[in-house]
């Protein structure tokens, strides 16, 4: 009989209209990492925020037991005494305050009376961050920091509050290779420690590294637990368990014919919106012909966003100088306007803040960039928009109870093909994709893919900006690098390796 | 049963308002011995409501913007005030001063829209100050004095009815009227629910559409009876139709509504849409500004003279009925219809607690908790049906909204956090 900390049994939870949840069990051992993956939507988060008191007892059915005991959780503050502490896909820090008060809020270390015992607060501050590995002053704000730091400040929180689950959904989707790596470490040091980790994420390399059990949900339903223990899980094994059938190719093959130049940026310098004089983009150029699709690689600061935003309409930062060409003549983009009239599109990294009108339907977001094709004389026809939403949802499949759901209620890779599917509706001729695939389940992932691949056929062409270097590879007729806003190279994509890209992303000065 | 169930978790908020007016409603007659629906009284409640009904539309607007405006009551005053002295004084026709005093509240409304979409300073601080400036000028205008009695040109737009076809019996225009509007509402239900089906959209039973067209008839009807059995038709009710009608069509029906609720829902997703979101917050205040303008003609015309207290609370009144007709404090919620119920709420209120002889210092009290209960009911409801999305900050406190060179979030170096996690009822007192 194992030793189990946490045992979930069939748990079943509803929303309105969707069965998110439908028995799931769920066995964690005691000091293990044990992966929970899924397609987007399949109910790993619902899961956890069961499990940790976000949705409270009474709102769904079946047992939780933590150490053989049932127990029944009225809200957070109730599940991290049991020792439970959830890290959220969105981070949950305030960052106008300081790290050490990040880590102690609503727990804050007092002399009585409320007052707050700075001393202290500090000293248990730094000595957690050094638990985490997190070589940072904890009196900084949390504002200055990056992510990958960020998520070490919620490790300490939880810590601080005597975790001994650790609970962490998507930490590593918004993490430079090496932070996650550091990350991933630190879970394998939690555990050394004791303390037991549930970890989701939609990348298979990581989870089959540290995992010592991996879960796997399919439309709210368990469908298999794999050892990891003796010698290793296959990727492939995990994919078949996770879509319901094999993926012969992670790439869909080329189908396009590339022809002449389409869009060509030059001479284009932008600068930091609120530090005059910080150039974040400096004298970059390139081409991109019909039907091509076109790599933008570079470490995070090298300026990829900051260059396709300020493309698209000057959304981004202080123009200094550069011109687009379209067909060989200056093409006018003063705003984000004028860029969509010009045939380009921009699908965000952050999909929540810059993707989606989240209190609004499926429907309202589709058409929103491209209201003209459904209206007549600023008049919109209702019946056009449904039409029109209700068959871009079903090309673009999405998975929702119809175009009448609130965005918000949908899970990330739905919310990530909603927004795709908004700028295939304003039929753009150039498609710049900032990390569409963050955050993404890989069946969905190949399904971006093809609607990518598909765009080229039709003549448009894409410019690709990723993180993940085999998903470049994999799609990209040729790759650009960038480093410190500079253009340092490119590649064909047949010549191109992950070696010879990473030479030019690192390459400073020229 | 289990349809009409899906009909009210769709628009719980709507229905839940349309029928907490007629509990009111209800109420009131019985604790009035039947005199607030006499007709006479009816026209009276439209008559006094008739400013706070023009404000609470354009307020609608400015809070589905995420913002508000503190200073509508002062406007109202400031542009009543110069229309008098305009009409009185200087002696302008009526028909020139009409359209001055409108331009004018469209330049107020300019200048605090400036403020607010170009220079990013938050709606309650501007409109804060402009509530301060606009009384000041007020009393500048005035000298301190009361300015009447006025010209009967405006008095008649204000307080007059529309004159009937035949000069004497019940009021055959304002049947037909009636008529007309009852089978035009009934019509559009129908054609609504047909297109619904057309386009497999969930669509109420036949049934139920027919309950309610039945409905709409009746009330409707009942409605014009009523007037016509007084005067007929005031002068501004056919205003406020007209006004009705043409703002839930540009909000409902046009993209410039649609970009108004984008830009309330999220200005940085409506931006990287395409939505000019400066110019569209400009130009919903300027709008604001005109139908103050218009609630000062209305309301000047009405007293019989301008004075220096005119409009002392107005923004109250339209601000809590646009909240009681169901606008989101974060923005990007509300109908223009939510907005008319929710003034008709507190105007019925007040007119029935007037008959009924209570006092002032009650009625304020109670219309305070009515604002509240509405507000929590509109919450608890959400939350039941497993909304509950956004902060409980209203967008018009925050001070992040666009900053100058607005650099939405996603940079290359510390991107900025979601402000908050997404849980519904992780914490109490959210709403939407
Ligand atoms: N608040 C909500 N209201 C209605 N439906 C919801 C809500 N939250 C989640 N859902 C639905 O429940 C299902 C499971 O969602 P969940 O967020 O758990 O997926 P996930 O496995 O975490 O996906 P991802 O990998 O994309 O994060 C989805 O179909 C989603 O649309
Ligand atoms: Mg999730």
């Amino acid at each position: 009989m194992d030793d189990l900390i946490l045992h979930m049994r069939g748990i079943s939870k509803e929303f309105p209209g969707v069965k998110a949840l439908d028995a799931v069990d769920l066995r964690v051992r005691r000091g293990e990492i044990h992966a929970l993956m899924g397609e987007n939507g399949a109910g790993k988060s619902t899961l956890m925020k069961v499990l940790s008191g976000v949705y409270p007892r009474g709102s769904y059915t079946g047992d939780i037991l933590v150490d053989g005991h049932v127990r029944a959780f009225s809200g957070i503050r109730d599940s991290e005494r049991a020792g439970i502490a959830i890290i959220h896909q969105e981070l949950a820090l305030v960052p106008e305050l300081s790290v050490a008060e990040n880590i102690f809020l609503g727990n804050e270390r007092t002399r009585g009376f409320g007052l707050i015992d700075w001393g202290r607060t500090a000293a248990a501050a730094r000595d957690l961050l050094r638990r985490v590995g997190l070589e940072e002053d904890p009196t900084a704000p949390v504002a200055a920091l990056s992510v990958g730091r960020r998520q070490l400040v919620e490790i300490a929180k939880a810590l601080s509050k005597r975790v001994r689950l650790l609970i962490l959904d998507e930490p590593t989707s918004a993490l430079t290779e090496t932070e996650s790596d550091n990350l991933l470490a630190l879970l394998l040091e939690l555990k050394a420690q004791g303390i037991t980790s549930i970890l989701i994420s939609h990348k298979l390399g990581e989870v089959t590294r540290v995992a010592d059990t991996i879960t796997v949900l399919r439309d709210g339903r368990t469908v298999e637990t794999m050892d990891t223990a003796g010698g290793g899980v296959e990727e492939d094994r995990v994919i078949r368990a996770m879509v319901g059938r094999d993926l012969d190719h992670r790439y869909p093959p080329r189908t396009a014919e590339i022809g002449p130049v389409r869009f060509a940026v030059a001479d284009w310098t932008v600068d930091h919106p609120t530090q005059a004089g910080r150039r974040v983009v400096d004298n970059a150029a390139l081409e991109i012909r019909r039907g091509e699709i076109v790599g933008l690689a570079g470490l995070m600061g090298a300026g990829r966003t900051e260059l396709a935003m300020s493309v698209f309409g000057r959304s981004y930062g202080r123009y200094v100088s550069g011109t687009v060409y379209k067909d060989g003549r200056p093409l006018r983009v003063r705003d984000v306007g004028d860029a969509i009239a010009g045939g380009i599109a921009y699908v965000p990294e952050d999909r929540k803040e810059l993707g989606l009108i989240l209190d609004d339907d499926i429907r309202r977001n589709l058409t929103l960039a491209a209201l003209g094709r459904v209206s007549r004389a600023t008049v919109i026809d209702p019946a056009r928009e449904a039409v029109a939403a209700a068959e871009m949802s079903r090309s673009m499949r999405v998975k929702s109870s119809g175009v009448l759901q609130p965005t918000g209620e949908l899970s990330g890779g739905n919310q990530q093909k909603v927004v795709l599917g908004k700028w295939m509706f304003a039929e753009p001729e150039l498609l710049i994709l900032d990390e569409p695939t963050r955050g993404i389940d890989v069946g969905a992932k190949y399904e971006i893919y093809l609607i990518v691949r598909r765009l080229a056929a039709e003549g448009a062409s894409v410019l690709l900006i990723s993180s993940e270097l085999p998903e470049l590879l994999g799609m990209c007729d040729r790759i650009y690098a960038m480093c410190a806003g500079r253009i340092t190279g490119q590649l064909p994509g047949p010549e191109a390796d992950q070696e010879s890209l990473m030479k030019l992303m690192t390459q400073t000065g020229a | 049963m289990e349809a009409i169930r899906e009909l009210l978790r769709g628009n719980a908020r709507q229905y839940g308002m349309v029928i907490a007016l007629a509990v009111i409603v209800v109420l009131f007659q019985i604790l009035t011995g039947g005199l607030l629906l006499r007709p006479l009284n009816i026209t009276n409640v439209i008559m006094q409501n008739s400013y706070v009904l023009i404000l609470a539309i354009g307020m609608m607007l400015v809070i589905v913007t995420g913002n508000i405006d503190l200073s509508v009551g002062s406007v109202v005053a400031f542009t009543g005030a110069v229309a008098a002295v305009l009409l009185t004084d200087v002696g302008l026709p009526v028909y020139v001063v009409i359209p001055l005093a409108l331009a004018m509240g469209g330049l107020i409304g300019a200048w605090q829209g400036f403020w607010i979409a170009y220079v990013h300073i938050p709606a309650f601080i501007v409109t804060l100050a402009g509530m301060l400036i606009f009384r000041g000028a007020t009393l500048i205008v005035l000298g301190g004095r009361s300015v009447g009695p006025l010209p009967d040109s405006l008095r008649m737009w204000a307080s007059g009815f529309v004159p009937d076809v035949t000069p004497d019996g019940p009021h055959l225009l304002t049947l037909a009227l009636g008529a007309a509007g009852a089978a035009a509402l009934v019509w559009i239900q129908w054609r609504v629910r047909a297109r619904s089906l057309r386009h497999g959209l969930p669509a109420p039973a036949a049934g139920l559409t027919a309950a309610q067209s039945a409905a709409t008839v009746v009330v409707v009807m009942l409605f014009a009876y009523a007037l016509a059995d007084y005067n007929g038709i005031p002068v501004v009710g056919l205003l406020l139709l007209v006004l009705i009608v043409g703002y839930s069509f540009l909000m409902k029906s046009t993209t410039i509504g649609r970009r108004v609720y984008a830009v309330g829902g999220s200005e940085k997703a409506a931006r990287l849409s395409g939505v000019k979101t400066q110019r569209t917050t400009f130009w919903v205040f300027v709008n604001m500004g005109v139908l103050s303008a218009l609630a000062g003609l209305v309301f000047t015309g009405r007293l019989n003279a301008a004075t220096p207290g005119a409009g002392e609370m107005f923004e109250l009144d339209a601000i809590a009925a646009a909240f009681i007709g169901g606008a989101s404090a974060s923005g990007g919620v509300g109908t223009v219809m939510g907005a008319i119920v929710g003034a008709l709420v507190m105007g019925v209120m007040n007119n029935g607690m007037s008959i009924i002889g209570l006092g002032v210092d009650w009625q304020q009290a109670i219309k305070g908790l009515v604002l509240l209960a509405a507000v929590a009911f509109d919450i608890y409801n959400k939350r039941r049906l497993g909304f509950g999305r956004g902060g409980g900050v209203p967008a018009f406190l925050r001070s992040s909204r666009g900053r100058p060179d607005g650099p939405p979030a996603a940079q290359a170096e510390p991107p900025e956090p979601p402000e908050r996690p997404e849980e519904p009822a992780a914490a109490p007192g959210r709403g939407r």
